[in-house]
């Protein structure tokens, strides 16, 4: 990988890369690409929950026969957006974008390494997730419009297009597009094992790895060993769909037609898609809290708190996830005694989260913060970790979920401690690593009036819809408007959708910022942020195989800020130890 | 026309924010800044930004509670739901005292630490000590939560059958159908191949247990008398969810479910209460196609004796299918 004689051709150099750098900053472009899909649909259902059946200048958007005679949106349209926004949200950006970016550009840059294990491999992921992604895509534009049956495509409404027009084509492609998917973050996924694994450099000892590749290791582990269970799950789903089988299917009568299916169980899709769904949730997550992790102690000029701690958590996190799928369906009929074991489970992931959090606090107290776009965000990530992660003691006890689940209370629950959390700390990450990605900064000012705006906007979204649930409001509805006792619940609604046009509106901040950036921002230095990790003792040009002359040599932990006895108020990882100075 | 306006206005937009920052670029160069280096002023204005948002989140957030808390669901009508009830105050007042306690340490932390060039960060790595009582501390608040969870689960799912009347409520694209077990309080049986126009749930009218069975477009329940909801679907997967009896369950094709529950409150007395509009409704809660939104079926609890005055009024499915061709 070192002898990088060839000369590197526009194509090589910019699409088929085999530099794990170009590839995390296409993961990063597709995942930002598929944000604002996601996000338009989000604005688009959010009109149309505040205006019920009127129409509104945002559908032009959308396919033509999505809409009636009245200009409203179709009923059937709306959960295809539902859908859509779940997918995209869930895999595209906060699995493939988040994942995909900060392991592939931080593994290599944060042990010491030329590229990741296999470049080709690697290469191939991302190609891999661009084909689903184009798949997807062009599945919004099919007959009958893309999925609709929810995110997570529960069988018989995924199954059957007689039940709902988006389990047609549509279906298909998704079904299609998810398993590229999956196959490209298996190959990512053991990539980044085998790199993290094999490749550390001299003296980079599993202690003192930074605690971003700790947690983009246990995620990838979390994927490897689920993912292949959705992998099946939907293959199954594919073999009921197209081959007459009857895994999830039985005792069906649809539109007077009664099917052959018999001996099936919709349960057991759920089963099986709930054993890759909670732990996808960790997938999410423990990347954004790795990415705070270092981005607090880095500004906070402060070791982080409890360092085995947090590496114990995240264990023990990643361990719970895949014990508690079944907190998902405490209301599908099960042995009551499954759901307390279930309940036991889960709530026992309320502790490990504590640690993160008090550390978390600890890292802060007495610290010298120096206020980044980038240090905003992480600590955005921790309040809504709070916030969103608190409401889980509510929804992981069976005998409160039986009248919260399925609400908007949920909705809340989830978009706050999952989506906020993440999304906050994927933006985070970018502000932080922007100067390594393209040597250039990004602009500061607009990075502050960003983070404002999102975080105002995002707290008036997702707040009010706590009580939304506990006002007894089902999520998935087209409209809150057929029933009497939700017409109370308007002005929230107007409230929530006003927050999120504006909140959708102000990501064109950061949009804006990180192209003008990419080519007009003020050139950076090596080590901007003056950072202790190795990926700052490269060179800003970015070379091929990372560093120009031999690997650096680590000798120290990762979080040596603000050490006594130091001249500085930080020792990179690569500075030999000084006579009679202990490690940490 | 308002699409150019908007485009228009998008362009405008992208311009002004192209020139502000310009600007703020050229005026660090003309002061000799870094134009990102975060000086000591902005540490400032941040630190006090998080100590001001954090406060207007905090005031939001108890507005909302203030503001909003009628809109909620009244208290349960029902015996399981009652205790579901208390341990959801429970827990509701601990998340919200730590969530008071932790949201507020995090903004005035940033606030207060904020960063000045002449002062230098604690190293402070690790203290044993105070990690293990953070972990202990939660731990065992945790065990009474759960013990205390567990005890109402159990007893929520796991109530006396044996007085129970027996319901069946049938779910389909997008409807409810509910079927009283008659007299003899036992439902006959149902075959999905059995189901035609007119037998609509699939009822086996061989089965004797069938012959006083009643299908109804409305639930009736007496008051304080245990009921057992037995449920099937049809097409897709339903959840029967009764917000105001803190009861839901999936229901599923080719798998039978049920929840049993008492009602405590009479619609009447619920009237009086909540206001004329207020009804006791069961809605859909689980995606089932276009018009989830609008699957209802409404639940009357009233005395026994006006119960026995509608059921009366019910004919059996029996003489429907006879008399009806």
């Amino acid at each position: 990988m070192s002898e990088h004689h060839h000369k590197e051709t526009f194509i090589t150099k910019y699409i088929f890369s085999q530099d794990h750098k170009m590839i995390a900053k296409q993961f990063l472009i597709t995942g930002m690409f598929m944000a604002i899909v996601g996000m338009l649909m989000s604005a688009i259902f959010r009109v149309q929950l505040a205006n019920p059946g009127e129409s509104s200048f945002l559908y032009n958007l959308l396919p033509g026969d999505w809409i009636n005679e009245a200009g409203a949106l179709n009923p059937d349209k709306y959960l295809a957006l539902v859908t859509m926004h779940g997918t995209i949200l869930v895999f595209w950006v906060l699995t493939a974008g988040l994942s995909g970016t900060f392991a592939n550009f931080l593994i290599p840059l944060q042990i010491g390494a030329r590229d990741m294990a296999s470049g080709f491999i690697n290469m191939l992921s991302y190609w891999f997730f661009f084909i689903a992604t184009v798949i997807l895509i062009s599945s919004i534009y099919v007959q009958g419009g893309p999925a609709s049956g929810g995110w997570t495509i529960y069988p018989p409404l995924s199954a059957l297009p007689q039940a709902i027009p988006g389990s047609g084509t549509g279906m298909t492609l998704w079904l299609i597009s998810i398993t590229l998917f999956v196959v490209g973050s298996l190959l990512g996924g053991l990539n980044y094992i085998v790199t993290i694994l094999n490749l550390r450099t001299i003296g980079m000892s599993m202690k003192r790895l930074p605690l971003t590749v700790w947690a983009l290791l246990i995620t990838a582990i979390l994927g490897v060993l689920s993912f292949p269970v959705l992998l099946s799950c939907g293959l199954l789903l594919i073999f009921d769909r197209s081959f007459g089988t009857s895994f999830y299917l039985s005792d069906i009568i649809i539109n007077g037609e009664m099917l052959h299916n018999v001996g099936g169980s919709p349960i057991l899709f759920e089963h099986l898609f709930w054993f890759l769904g909670h732990p996808e949730v960790y997938i999410i997550l423990l990347p954004a809290l790795g990415i705070v992790s270092e981005v607090i102690a880095v500004n906070s000029r402060k070791p982080i708190f409890g360092y085995k701690a947090m590496v114990g958590a995240l264990l023990l996190i990643a361990f719970l996830s895949f014990i508690v799928w079944g907190h998902h369906m405490f209301m599908t009929g099960m042995n009551p005694f499954l759901g307390s074991v279930f309940t036991f489970t889960t709530l026992l992931i309320a502790i490990p989260s504590a640690v993160k959090v008090f550390n978390y606090l600890a890292t802060l107290w007495r610290a010298n913060i120096r206020f980044t776009p980038a240090m905003l965000f992480a600590i955005g990530t921790v309040s809504a970790f709070i916030t969103g992660g608190l409401t889980g003691l509510i929804l992981g006890d069976s005998a409160l979920d039986i009248n919260v689940h399925d609400t908007y209370f949920v909705v809340g629950h989830f978009h706050i401690v999952m989506g906020l959390s993440a999304i906050y700390g994927m933006f985070a990450g970018v502000y932080h690593w922007f100067p390594k990605m393209y040597g250039r900064m990004m602009n500061k000012n607009l990075g502050y009036l960003h983070f404002w705006a999102t975080f105002i906007c995002a707290y008036g979204v997702f707040f009010p819809m706590h009580f939304l649930g506990l006002a007894g409001l089902p999520r998935r509805y087209y409209t809150n408007s057929a029933f009497p006792m939700f017409d109370g619940l308007s002005d929230i609604n107007s409230i929530i959708t006003f927050f999120a046009l504006t909140g959708a509106i102000v990501q064109g901040i950061f949009i804006f910022n990180f192209i003008y950036s990419i080519f007009k921002g003020p050139k950076a230095s090596t080590n901007p942020w003056k950072s202790t990790t190795l990926e700052w003792t490269t060179p800003v040009e970015r070379i091929h195989g990372n560093w120009p002359g031999d690997l650096p040599v680590v000798t120290r932990w990762a979080y040596d800020y603000s050490k006594p006895g130091a001249s500085e108020d930080f020792i990179p990882q690569n500075v030999p130890l000084k006579e009679g100075e202990e490690e940490h | 026309m308002t699409n150019t306006l908007i485009i228009l206005v998008a362009v405008l937009i992208i311009a002004a924010l192209v020139q502000i920052t310009r600007v703020s670029e050229l005026l660090s160069e003309i002061k000799k800044q870094d134009p990102n280096k975060v000086t000591d002023s902005n540490n400032k204005t941040q630190g006090i930004l998080f100590l001001v948002v954090g406060s207007a989140f905090l005031i939001f957030v108890v507005w909302q509670m203030i503001t909003w808390n009628h809109l909620l669901l009244p208290p349960a009508s029902s015996l399981h739901g009652q205790e579901i009830d208390s341990l959801m105050k429970v827990s509701m007042g601990l998340i919200l005292i730590v969530f008071f306690a932790l949201t507020p340490l995090l903004f005035y932390f940033v606030y207060k630490y904020r960063g000045n060039k002449n002062n230098k960060a604690y190293f402070f790595a690790h203290n044993n000590k105070l990690e293990v009582i953070w972990t202990v501390i939660p731990t065992i608040i945790l065990t009474c939560l759960i013990v205390y969870g567990l005890r109402t689960w159990e007893r929520s799912m796991n109530p006396d059958l044996s007085q129970a009347k027996i319901i069946e409520v049938y779910a389909e694209q997008f409807k409810w159908t509910a079927r009283e077990s008659g007299t003899d309080n036992k439902l006959g049986k149902a075959n999905f191949k059995l189901v035609t126009d007119r037998n609509a749930l699939g009822v086996d009218m061989n089965d004797v247990n069938s012959i006083d069975d009643k299908v109804v477009r409305e639930v009736h329940l007496v008051v304080n008398k245990p009921v057992l909801l037995k449920f099937r679907a049809k097409d897709v997967i339903h959840s029967a969810f009764l917000p105001h009896f803190r009861v839901q369950m999936n229901c599923v094709p080719g798998l039978s479910t049920q929840f049993a529950f008492t009602p405590t409150q009479t619609t009447a007395e619920m009237k009086e209460q909540e206001g004329d509009d207020f009804e006791f409704v069961l809605l859909c809660n689980k995606i089932c196609g276009a018009a989830h939104y609008n699957m209802q079926m409404s639940f009357i609890v009233e005395t026994q004796q006006e119960y026995d005055a509608w059921i009366a009024s019910q004919k059996k499915l029996s003489e429907k299918l006879l008399t009806q061709k």
